[in-house]
């Protein structure tokens, strides 16, 4: 095991002396809709004044009022610390009432919780990202980070999968980061439409083919479970060890500080010991059906 | 410098492995390809008599449907097998393939190997096995976009 990767991961980082349970006042900058069921909130604190760090992969709880609270993961950029984005599908009621909200209104944010990308551990590496769906959004702050220090990273390449050509989220970024030439990004998608002439089919399958060096290289996969696990045996087909592969999980998080247990993961909670794991450390109960 | 028929089929991970005269045997069958963007590479319903290796460039696995017109169920592209119908009878293709990049490929003569493949049974279980592997890979995949994991949660 590289020692090193001992420190990928941190404890939560929720604002210094505050209390976690305790939400904070964000007015709703702006609402932009990605695709049919997908939009992105971006957030800056009511008093304008303070500012906001999280790392790459940390969640908020973000809680719409009269509704209720959901976690969803920081999707913004970890240097602007003025505003913060969210992206979310719609699928209950906090996600539909939050879609409904408008430039002015207010949330309740509590955060930033949680385990972060190894985006430091994998400085002098390749970094290969794989991700599906709305997987992409909280690896997204990884890929800011990357690029804004891409002299430190070897091979950047990213792997996205979307159900058609009209799922793909942030289009339009991921267009123009694979104009540069220094990352290699690949999109699939399940269906293709009419019009479409990119590739088909799972995301998991370009694992075996892309261009990184697997003795000297860190994975980071999101998206659904079903997708991960077909994504490390890819890895471990390819010869990247356990440890270097950081899987970001998902259960049901409700208090996000590890007190109520609703997401609760074999010996450890999502919300407190995650959402990002070091593969090897979940490796026993990583898809078994009664965890 | 050019690479020889042979050096690139050896070269090939679908080859790994394999012992050297067989793969002398396996770049006798074979020819190097190409085709510009859009081309037909075969046709659904047209005699399999080759299949190929992807070299450089995309195909679409496409099927034709009433109303819908020719859908993509697949995309094949560098390093990849393109066609198994070769394999079995009735050699006709299930499906047909399009290039959506120019595409550079080696074409193998499907019959010419069958017929080694039947003179030499431990040349024709060592190509099944890569070829299960291939096909079982695609299974895998097939049945992954059939779940339509990304789709709102049910």
């Amino acid at each position: 095991m590289a020692p090193q990767l001992e420190n990928s991961i941190a404890t939560s980082a929720t604002r210094a002396g505050a209390d976690p349970m305790l939400p904070a006042l964000y007015c709703i900058e702006r609402l932009r809709h990605e695709t049919d069921d997908t939009f992105t909130i971006e957030l800056a604190p009511t008093n304008g004044s303070s500012e906001f760090s999280f790392l790459p992969g940390q969640f908020n709880m973000i809680y719409v009022f009269g509704v209720g609270e959901v976690p969803i993961s920081i999707s913004s950029d970890p240097q602007n610390s003025k505003t913060i984005q969210h992206t979310t599908r719609i699928v209950g009621a906090v996600t539909r009432g939050m879609g409904h909200l408008k430039r002015g209104d207010t949330v309740g944010v509590r955060g930033p919780f949680g385990t972060h990308w190894p985006v430091e551990d994998a400085e002098g590496r390749d970094v290969i990202i794989v991700t599906g769906g709305i997987g992409l959004a909280p690896l997204r702050p990884a890929l800011y980070h990357l690029m804004a220090h891409r002299e430190k990273y070897h091979k950047i390449v990213l792997l996205y999968g979307a159900r058609t050509p009209e799922d793909i989220l942030y289009r339009r970024e991921l267009e123009r980061w694979r104009s540069k030439f220094d990352l290699e990004i690949q999109v699939t998608v399940d269906r293709g439409t009419r019009g479409w002439r990119g590739n088909v089919g799972v995301v998991t399958t370009m694992i075996g083919r892309s261009p990184f060096d697997p003795s000297n290289a860190i994975a980071m996969a999101c998206g659904p479970e079903v997708m991960m696990r077909f994504a490390v045996m890819e890895f471990e087909r390819r010869g990247l060890p356990l440890q270097n592969i950081f899987l970001s999980m998902e259960r049901n998080m409700k208090c996000a500080i590890g007190f109520c247990g609703h997401c609760q993961y074999g010996p450890t909670f999502i919300c407190k010991d995650g959402p990002v794991f070091r593969f090897d450390r979940i490796e026993p109960i990583f898809g078994k059906a009664e965890i | 410098m050019i690479q020889t028929l042979e050096g690139i089929v050896s070269e090939h991970a679908f080859f790994k492995g394999l012992d050297e005269r067989y793969i002398k045997l396996v770049a006798g069958c074979a020819k190097n390809v190409r085709f510009d963007e859009g081309q037909i590479v075969f046709r659904e319903g047209d005699a399999a008599d080759q299949f190929y290796f992807i070299r450089e460039g995309l195909v679409a696995v496409e099927l034709m449907i009433p109303q819908r017109g020719f859908t993509t169920l697949q995309t094949v592209g560098e390093g990849d097998v393109l066609g198994w119908s070769w394999l079995m009878p009735p050699y006709r293709w299930r499906f047909g393939a399009r290039t959506l990049q120019p595409t550079r490929a080696l074409a193998f003569d499907g019959k010419c190997l069958r017929n080694k493949c039947e003179e030499d049974h431990d040349l024709g279980y060592e190509l099944l096995k890569r070829f299960t592997f291939v096909v079982t890979e695609r299974l895998e995949a097939t049945r992954l976009q059939l779940l339509d994991l990304y789709g709102a949660p049910a």
